[in-house]
């Protein structure tokens, strides 16, 4: 039990650091992009939207279901590499 | 056949797919009935969240939401889905880890204390049925519309097939038929939205048609235009919100953190296999979800542009027949306010209040004539928006089994998330209430007997709020994202991320987020609603966005209290280290 306790603490710190990596990007995407810094984004264009506007209606979403996929092939990894996979 | 035969046939066909799932699938255990034996593949269950989540509203008041509030109905957007994120990073896998039934099974067992499930209960319980008399109601209003029955049988309807499947079914039968439910759901809004994109812009995906050239020769982009005609008619741009900032932000925040705290989604994540299972379901609910979330801004776009080309400047006897269906109905009314004979669309609110009529007579250009009074603007045309998405099609010209889908979506998406709701609420009471806290000696038999008992007690009450609804349903939904977000997420969150928390500082925490909450929405939309306005707001954060700031108010609380009280025990170390790890979850059981 204490052994792996300790190789918990590693897997833990790991986890916590992917955890905020891809909450920032989830906060940049959606706050960031979205919401405070849409208005100078509008300027610039994609696919005939205002750039901010696409954010806030599609571009968000999108991110939100890259991110979720991308957590869980990245944690299947880290479960591996630790030995505490289900 | 016509298309009263075709909804029929179509409502028909879908109500007899859901009950045959709930024969298939009858339990015989308070495992199933919970959390459906826990054998549920990660992509089903992905599609049974996303119809538990998607609810009439989703299906038909947000495109119209958006529709009229144009960049502001982001919040709905963004709100609604990314707190997924945060449900699949920072919730799902470590509650399944967990391995029991409920969400305040997991609050008392990790703060210790009865006292704290009990919270986690209340605050359960008044969520899910503000939300569930919304869907009975929605359900009624689908039935009133296309099957020309009267709202109160429709209701009745929809308890009666409710009640089939959650009662004998449990979480398994629900989850099967929340599966069927998407299929249907899904379906019924993009089959509409890929005709319109087509006949707009000549692209069938309305994701991409938002964004491209118009093909009725103007050679401008669909959100050009409506800024352009939105603007030379007196509305804000379409692209260019008129809430403030910080408002936009905090509703936003409140509506993910409550979307991540909300029991009957989270309990969706208990019935797969494993606690990996749990993260890549998460992203398959929001593919499913993002599904509809990513059409509904074009169907909004499109539908308020259509509506404004094939109203505005016209008289009544050139407007379509679907202008005239919904004025029967109420939903639609035109006051000719400067008597040219000619409908006008323009800002602001034409009249005060939802139109009355006076059906004695007609009006001069043969319209149903409006008795509120005019407002002083130019504004001369009331368009309820929840039609929005119901009328699409209508608006549109498209054949008529297009509508009669669109009034099987509805009631799939209602239905699915009324039973959704349902079983937390049996569950709350049979589980947490009698089995954990009153008779803990009852048999797994019994208990089930009583979660079957509380779900048909459950659909009753939700049957007769859907009959009588509360007149202050539509502002009670700020209510449960607000105390979702204020009570349940953080004290889940801490329980997981924060080993030194404690039952104190958990209780404290709850009650401090809930009670804030509450009081804030409660004096400007019930108290003192003639002084909510931007003005008297704390920091400029409406009621709807309150959530956000009680989210805070728990966690400075819960900390505060903490730091000066003693500290949890051992095994709730131990329990929360068990919990961050994958590895030796709960079996599972298939189906």
């Amino acid at each position: 039990m204490a052994a792996q306790n300790t190789g918990n603490g590693a897997y833990w710190r790991e986890h916590l650091k992917l955890l905020g990596i891809l909450l920032v990007i989830w906060f940049t995407v959606s706050f960031g992009a979205g919401i405070l810094f849409a208005e100078p984004l509008n300027q610039f264009h994609l696919f005939g939207f205002k750039l901010g506007f696409w954010f806030a209606q599609q571009g968000s979403i999108f991110v939100f279901v890259a991110l979720i996929f991308v957590y869980a092939a990245l944690m299947r990894r880290l479960d591996k590499k630790h030995g505490v996979e289900d | 056949m016509d298309q009263q035969s075709l909804t029929y046939l179509f409502v028909g066909l879908s109500f007899a797919l859901y009950i045959g799932i709930a024969i298939w699938s009858r339990v015989g255990s308070t495992r199933e009935f919970y959390v459906a034996g826990r054998g549920v593949h990660p992509i089903l269950n992905g599609m049974a969240t996303a119809a538990d989540w998607m609810s009439a509203a989703s299906f038909i008041s947000m495109a119209g939401i958006i529709a009229f509030a144009g960049y502001d109905g982001s919040v709905y957007l963004m709100g609604w889905t990314g707190g997924f994120v945060l449900l699949a990073l920072l919730l799902a896998p470590y509650l399944r880890k967990f391995g029991k039934f409920t969400v305040p099974e997991f609050i008392g067992e990790r703060y210790y204390s009865d006292a704290a499930r009990l919270v986690a209960v209340l605050c359960l319980v008044f969520i899910s049925f503000t939300y569930v008399a919304g869907q009975m109601r929605g359900v009624g209003i689908v039935f009133s519309r296309f099957l020309e029955v009267d709202i109160d049988t429709g209701v009745l309807i929809g308890m009666g097939i409710v009640f089939l499947y959650a009662v004998m079914g449990g979480m398994k039968g629900i989850t099967y038929t929340q599966v069927a439910q998407y299929c249907v759901l899904i379906f019924a809004y993009t089959v509409p939205a890929l005709f319109i994109s087509i006949m707009m812009t000549g692209n069938p995906v309305p994701q991409l048609g938002l964004g491209a050239t118009l093909s009725d020769g103007s050679g401008m982009s669909v959100l050009e235009k409506l800024d352009g005609t939105l603007v030379d008619l007196g509305f804000a741009a379409y692209t260019v919100g008129a809430k403030s900032t910080i408002d936009v932000f905090a509703i936003t925040a409140a509506l993910m953190l409550g979307t991540a705290g909300l029991p009957h989604v989270i309990v969706r994540f208990f019935t797969v296999p494993k606690a990996s299972d749990a993260r890549i379901s998460a992203g398959w609910a929001l593919v499913f979800i993002a599904l509809l979330y990513t059409t509904a801004p074009a169907v909004g776009a499109f539908a308020r542009m259509n509506y404004i080309d094939s109203l505005n400047e016209k008289t009544y006897a050139e407007t379509p027949d679907w202008m005239k269906n919904w004025e029967t109905l109420g939903l639609i009314g035109w006051a000719d306010k400067n008597g040219d004979g000619r409908i006008q669309v323009r800002a602001g609110v034409p009249f005060e209040g939802a139109p009355a009529f006076d059906d004695t007579a007609r009006g001069p250009s043969g319209e149903r004539v409006v008795t509120n009074t005019p407002t002083a603007n130019a504004a001369e045309l009331y368009i309820d928006r929840d039609i929005m998405v119901l009328a699409n099609p209508e608006i549109a010209g498209l054949p008529d089994w297009v509508v009669a889908l669109v009034a099987a979506g509805c009631l799939a998406a209602a239905l699915s998330t009324a039973a959704g709701l349902l079983l937390v609420i049996s569950t709350a009471v049979s589980h947490d209430l009698l089995k954990r806290t009153w008779m803990p000696d009852i048999t797994d038999y019994q208990e089930l007997r009583a979660a079957r008992l509380a779900a048909g007690v459950a659909i009753i009450v939700a049957g007769y709020l859907g009959i009588n609804p509360p007149g202050f349903v539509a502002e009670v939904v700020a209510f449960a994202f607000g105390l979702a977000a204020a009570s349940l997420f953080p004290a889940i969150l801490m329980g997981i991320f924060v080993k030194s928390m404690n039952r104190e500082g958990a209780i404290a925490g709850m009650l401090a987020g809930l009670f804030f909450t509450a009081a804030y929405i409660v004096w400007f939309k019930f108290i003192s609603p003639e002084t909510n306005t931007a003005a008297n707001w704390l920091f400029g954060i409406s009621p709807e966005g309150i959530g956000f700031v009680g989210t805070l108010v728990n966690v400075a609380v819960a900390f505060t209290v903490a730091r000066f009280t003693a500290p949890p025990p051992a095994e709730v170390g131990e329990l929360v280290e068990a919990i961050r790890v994958p590895s030796g979850a709960g079996g599972a059981h298939h189906h």
